[in-house]
Order: C-alpha cells, then structure tokens, then sequence
C-alpha cells in the first residue's frame, strides 16, 4: 500500500526524521490556513499523487510542473490554486495523468549538497538492506547504472537489528561533515526505527539534504507498506486514498479477486496467480493483447464469476474474454456451472473461451457445452489461446 | 529415491482443526499419505477423524513428535500466528516444515529466516502449493502429499519439478503425465519475496538424486533467484532442464498476485531471466502449454529416457 509525501512526512515527525516544515490543503478554503502555519518566505507547493516524476510532470490543461518554488506564500496560494483539480501527468502514471486532490506546502530549504537514502528488503540476503548515494535528486536507476561506486548499502542482521558501527561507516562514505554527520546519523536510526515498526516495505528519501546550516533534512518522501501486515497497523490502513486506485481493482478485492487493468482487449479470468500471468503471456504470444490479469484464487465460486465478468466488461476495450482454469482440487462441473450462469446472467454478448482442466473435467465441458450459449472450448492453454485471439482479430 | 519426503515419511499438520488445514488433511490422507498427527494449542487429547481414519491432535510439535516419530510439519495456521508456527517447528527440531499459509508479513518472514539460520529444519514455502512425492498406486496413491496439490494428477517417475507458483505447477505435471511422464518429488518453493528453500536448494537436491533424470524450473518475474539457479546448473548439472519463467507481459511495479512477483529493476523481468536460462544451457518452454515438450526435447538431445 502506498501512501502520500505529506501523510510520510507526518509519519517521519512521529518517528524523529527531520523534514522541512509543510501543511497540507484539500481544497482552495484550506489554503490560508495552511499557509500561515509555515513562516513568510520561499515555499514550495507539491501536488500530492501517488506517483514519481512530479517535478517534470505537465498538468492536461497545459501549466507545467507539479513540484513549484515560490518565493512568497501569496504565490504559492495563486500556484496551489493551478495545481488542485487539475490533472497531473508524470512518467509513472500514464497518458491519463491522476487528479490532485491534496496539495502539500513546504518551507523550501537552502540546499547545501543533495543525497539519496532508501530502505528496503534485500531478496538476495532476505534482510532490510540501507542503500545510500552521494548522488541525490537524480534517477537512482541512473546513478546505479553509470556509477555504481557511488551508492553504498548496508544489510542489516534482523537478529542484532542496525548496529552503531553500520551507521558509522554510512555515514563516513557519504562524507558529511562532523556536524552533518551526527544529524544524519540519528535520521538514519530514526528512519530505520520506522521501518521497522510499520512494516514499511519501502522507504526512499530523494534527496536527502544537507543544509548551510548543517542541517540534514528528509526533502521527499516514498514511502509503502507490506500489504500483508496491514492487519496489524490500523493506524497506517487509515491513510489509504482510494482515489488513487483504479476503482475495479478495489471492487476486485471486495470479491478476494485479484485484478489489475492492463491495455489490450482479450480480458482473462484464471485461477492461481501463476498462470494468470502466463496465461497474459500466451495471448501476447499468439499475438493477442491482455486486457488484465485476473486471479479467481484456488476456489473460484459462481459468485465470483459474475463478479469478475461484470468487472471485466466494465473496460470497454474488451472484445473477448479467456477463462483458463485448472482445477485441481475444485469440481471443474462447479466452474463450469458457474460460468454459464454467469454468461446468462449478464447477458454475455462476447466471445468466450473456455479450457478447462482437471477434477470432473469432462462433466465441466458437458455443462459448457450443453448450455445453449456459444462458448468455444480451448483442449490447451495454447489451443485456447489462439482461439480467442482469432476470435478478436 | 525422491527428494525431501518418501511415501513413508510421517506427516503432521499444523492447524488440522482449521478449515482449510481440515480439507487438505483429509485429502492427504485419502492420497494415502501418512497424517500422523494435528497440531492445534488447546485441542490436544482430541482427535482428527475422516473415514476409518483417527488422527491424534496435540498441543504443541513437540508433543506430537515425540509421540508419534514425525518430523516433518504442513502448517495451515493463519498468517498472523504463521510465524510462531514455523518456529515452534523449528524448536522442535523438525527435518522440514512446509508453510502453506499465504499472506504472511515479510517482516516476520525475515525474522524466521533468520532464527532458522545454521539449524536443522529445512523451510519449504511460504505461500506455496507444497511437496509431492508420487506412489505406485493408481492415480499416483499412495504417496506422500505435503500441502494443496491435487494428488491425483501426478504419477511416479523421473522428472523433478520445482516452481514458485501451484497451477503453473499442476500444468507442468498434468503435460508430463498426460505424456506418460512421471514425477520423483514436485516442490512449489512459493511466490513470496522471503522463503525458505531457493530454487537453486531444490535443483541441488534433485541434481543428486539418482531417481531424478530431468528437471523442470518454473520461475517468475521478481528477484533473481532463477538466476542464480540458471548459473548453478550451467556450471553444475548434467541433467536435461526446461525452463519456464512467467510475467513477460507484466508491467513493472504491478505487484501480480504472488507478493514477490514485481519487477523491479532490469535484472529481474520475464525476458532477462529467459535470456540467462538460454545461455545456461535450459531448454525454455515458449509458452506454459510447451513445459513438458520442452523437457522431453532437452532429454532427447542428451539420449536420456524420461519415464
């Protein structure tokens, strides 16, 4: 689960990581009050949205940027008021852009030097790893890719926790100052304290400042959690903004689907999210272009298959739909039940086809078969495969 | 011989009472598995009946295996007390314990990998389909199965199959024994991002299993676990391999379904992992309909005979 720059912010305060001073506004009404909480002078005004590349985003009306420096709060009201309700378009979020519904204002810093410091899992060693670079307010990717000298990572043993002497050395390869170094070394414990605790599954600060001061500040905030411990953090699901969720994926999960829209026009229903995946692949490999992936789990119900036709059909760009089960365990005569009643219910208008595998199989075809409805039987996945694609060309 | 399990190896469940561990307990046993125990705290003294079947329920794994001889556990227990139940079997010494459940915190994986680190229990999962081993019964009865897969799909004979994800498993298995083609253990290592046993523990396994003449390696998008298995077999195996790896046309930073399946980086996508399984010598399926054809081709360029 994701959640915006000013609710980590928010997050960063509770556990001790210094960030400039911000307030958030929902609406134009809040602006003033927002303002006056920070002192007169050079403000920055983010649109908050759950994406990366705001800086160089373009708003669909034409005004540029979604990240603004002011020198004066007066303005950053008048940019705020550009930047709400109006539709933001990154590199991450796709030709639709998102709408900002938040807008976030910052105190905006004097930068001496900017760096980068992220927190996340380690799959290779399974532990948290810290990764760190001098290289801050640019592409980590890039900074990775053309000088990987220049990022450093510590793993951190899950028995002893972040030791003293890891912070240390941190520290040191980053070359801050003495002064600096002290700062950074208690974000860096502060940061890693809230990781931890909130079963944060990544955390990035990009940059990370330095101040003439000596000050060492968390500029940005990335931060998202493991979906799976959400049970344990009520505190941390109530920051869920369910407008920056595609609204089918959240009626999905409503049914325990789990769906995501893709940009083709063959939609899949599949059991088991490995073969939803592959069964994607399939279609893209006769030719085809999927139009989600979707995983029905190991049992699918007929509930859940009206469910997940009615979400599919909900993308006008479907032209057909795939159903690939193997049913192992589950009575293929129930899916395929569950499929005609379906079909009917709705009023199913597209080609559908069907390959169907496993426990009671040739019970399940009979049903299918016998239902009155044209529904086209795949013998494989690649049999059926094609057979959609064909049906959709 | 097989891997991990034979068809003799005792089998306890923990979470028996529960009811998907109850489901698969009783499936396991009408496979002709031996279900020698439950485990569920506070329900010890009852018993676990399914047909002429009594099985004795305890308190903790230990108990269990003390009175019954069983070292290795299935755990069914529920994401939030998962954790505890790894570690308890890990305490008690267990040879392996297979985690079922799916949805457990990463976090409290991390923590039990490492409590389990340097010790004697091998973890199999989390969030996976589970271990089977084949028996000479019809329909493969009489085996030993671990875990969610349907038993009867299987058949014994020479090829390993090791993979992160269940259906994709049972495809591969349905190929090979619609084809005549048995299995001596199949192992679903699960989709999350922390689990126990690494594609590479399992390929080491079957490379030294004489029953195993052939390997079939499902992976997917995320991490580069298939990777370094690739390598290993390139420098390492002398048996025929196919490879499969799925999520080509997953987007990236879409997590699809299995919590370790993203991709991240460029290391870790469908076509970089297919390229290192090519330069390592794996036949790789074209598509998930071509696993077992792609075995069998591996096989027949090496003269060896899959049964």
């Amino acid at each position: 689960m994701n959640i915006h720059e000013y609710q980590a912010k928010a997050l960063f305060e509770k556990y001790g990581v210094p960030s400039p001073k911000g307030a958030a506004a929902g609406s134009a009404a809040e602006f003033e009050a927002a303002l006056a909480r920070l002192p007169e002078g050079p403000t920055m005004v983010k649109s908050q949205i759950h994406a990366g590349g705001r800086g160089k985003g373009v708003f669909t009306d034409g005004f540029k940027g979604g990240v603004k420096y002011c020198r004066t709060r007066a303005e950053a009201g008048e940019i705020a008021g550009r930047m709400l309700g109006n539709t933001l378009v990154t590199v991450q979020t796709g030709p639709a852009g998102r709408k900002v519904q938040t807008v976030y204002f910052t105190v905006a810093s004097d930068i001496r030097k900017e760096y980068y410091l992220a927190i996340l899992l380690d799959r290779a060693s399974s532990r948290p790893v810290i990764v760190a670079s001098t290289e801050g307010g640019v592409e980590i990717e890039k900074v990775a890719h053309d000088t990987p000298e220049k990022i450093f990572k510590v793993v951190v043993d899950p028995a002893y926790g972040l030791a003293d002497f890891q912070v240390r050395e941190l520290v040191t390869r980053l070359g801050f100052s003495p002064s600096e170094g002290k700062n950074a070394a208690r974000l860096v414990r502060s940061l890693f304290a809230m990781y931890s605790a909130t079963d944060a599954s990544m955390i990035e600060i990009n940059p990370l400042i330095t101040t003439p001061a000596g000050d060492v500040l968390a500029l940005d905030a990335k931060v998202s959690f493991d979906d799976n411990a959400l049970f344990r953090h009520p505190e941390i699901v109530a920051l869920r903004d369910l407008n920056e969720e595609d609204p089918k994926e959240i009626e999905a999960s409503q049914h325990a689907l789990n769906y995501i829209a893709l940009d083709g026009n063959i939609a899949c229903l599949v059991n088991g999210a490995g073969l939803a995946m592959s069964t994607m692949d399939i279609i893209k490999h006769f030719g085809g272009n999927p139009a989600n992936f979707l995983d029905v789990g190991g049992g699918a119900t007929k509930e859940q298959v009206v469910a997940a036709f009615k979400i599919i059909l909900g993308d006008p760009r479907v032209k057909g739909i795939f159903v690939n089960i193997f049913g192992g365990i589950m009575d293929c005569n129930v899916i395929a039940t569950g499929i005609v009643e379906a079909a009917r219910e709705i009023g199913l208008k597209l080609p559908l086809v069907v390959r169907l595998e496993g426990n009671n199989v040739a019970a399940g075809k009979t049903t299918l078969a016998s239902s009155g409805l044209t529904i086209v039987n795949g013998e494989t996945m690649a049999d059926a495969a094609q057979k959609i694609v064909a049906l959709v060309a | 011989m097989s891997i991990l399990v034979t068809p003799e190896t005792k089998i306890l469940i923990q979470g028996i009472t529960g009811d998907f561990g109850g489901r698969h307990a009783r499936l396991s046993l009408d496979y002709g598995t031996k279900v020698v125990a439950g485990v569920t705290p506070g329900k010890g003294g009852q018993f676990f009946e399914h047909g002429a079947h009594r099985v004795p329920i305890f308190n903790s794994v230990a108990d269990a295996g003390r009175a019954t001889g069983a070292a290795v556990s299935a755990i069914f227990v529920p994401p939030p007390f998962a954790a505890d139940a790894i570690l308890e079997c890990a305490d008690a010494g267990f040879d392996l314990a297979v985690a079922i459940t799916e949805g457990i915190p990463v976090r409290d994986m991390v923590r039990v990998k490492r409590a389990m680190q340097g010790g004697r229990t091998r973890l199999v999962g989390p969030n996976c389909p589970g271990v089977v081993t084949p028996g000479t019964g019809d329909k493969s009865f009489g085996g030993c199965r671990i875990g969610i897969a349907p038993g009867y799909i299987h058949k014994k004979g020479s090829v390993g199959v090791v993979s992160r994800s269940g259906t994709l498993t049972y495809e591969a298995v349905y190929q090979l024994t619609t084809r005549g083609i048995g299995q001596s253990t199949c192992v679903g290592i699960g989709g999350d991002p922390v689990n126990g046993t690494s594609h590479l523990d399992v390929i080491r396994m079957f490379n030294d299993d004489p029953e195993t003449l052939g390997i079939i390696i499902i992976g997917e998008i995320g991490g580069t676990a298939e990777v370094e298995a690739a390598r290993w077999i390139r420098a390492n195996c002398r048996k025929p391999v196919a490879g499969f790896i799925a999520g080509s046309t997953a987007p990236a930073g879409r997590r699809m379904g299995h919590a370790g399946a993203i991709v991240g980086g460029t290391e870790d996508t469908a076509a970089a992992k297919i390229a290192v399984f090519r330069e390592c010598g794996i036949e790789v399926a074209a598509t998930p309909s071509d696993m077992a054809d792609a075995l069998v081709r591996s096989a027949e360029a090496r003269g060896v005979v899959l049964h």
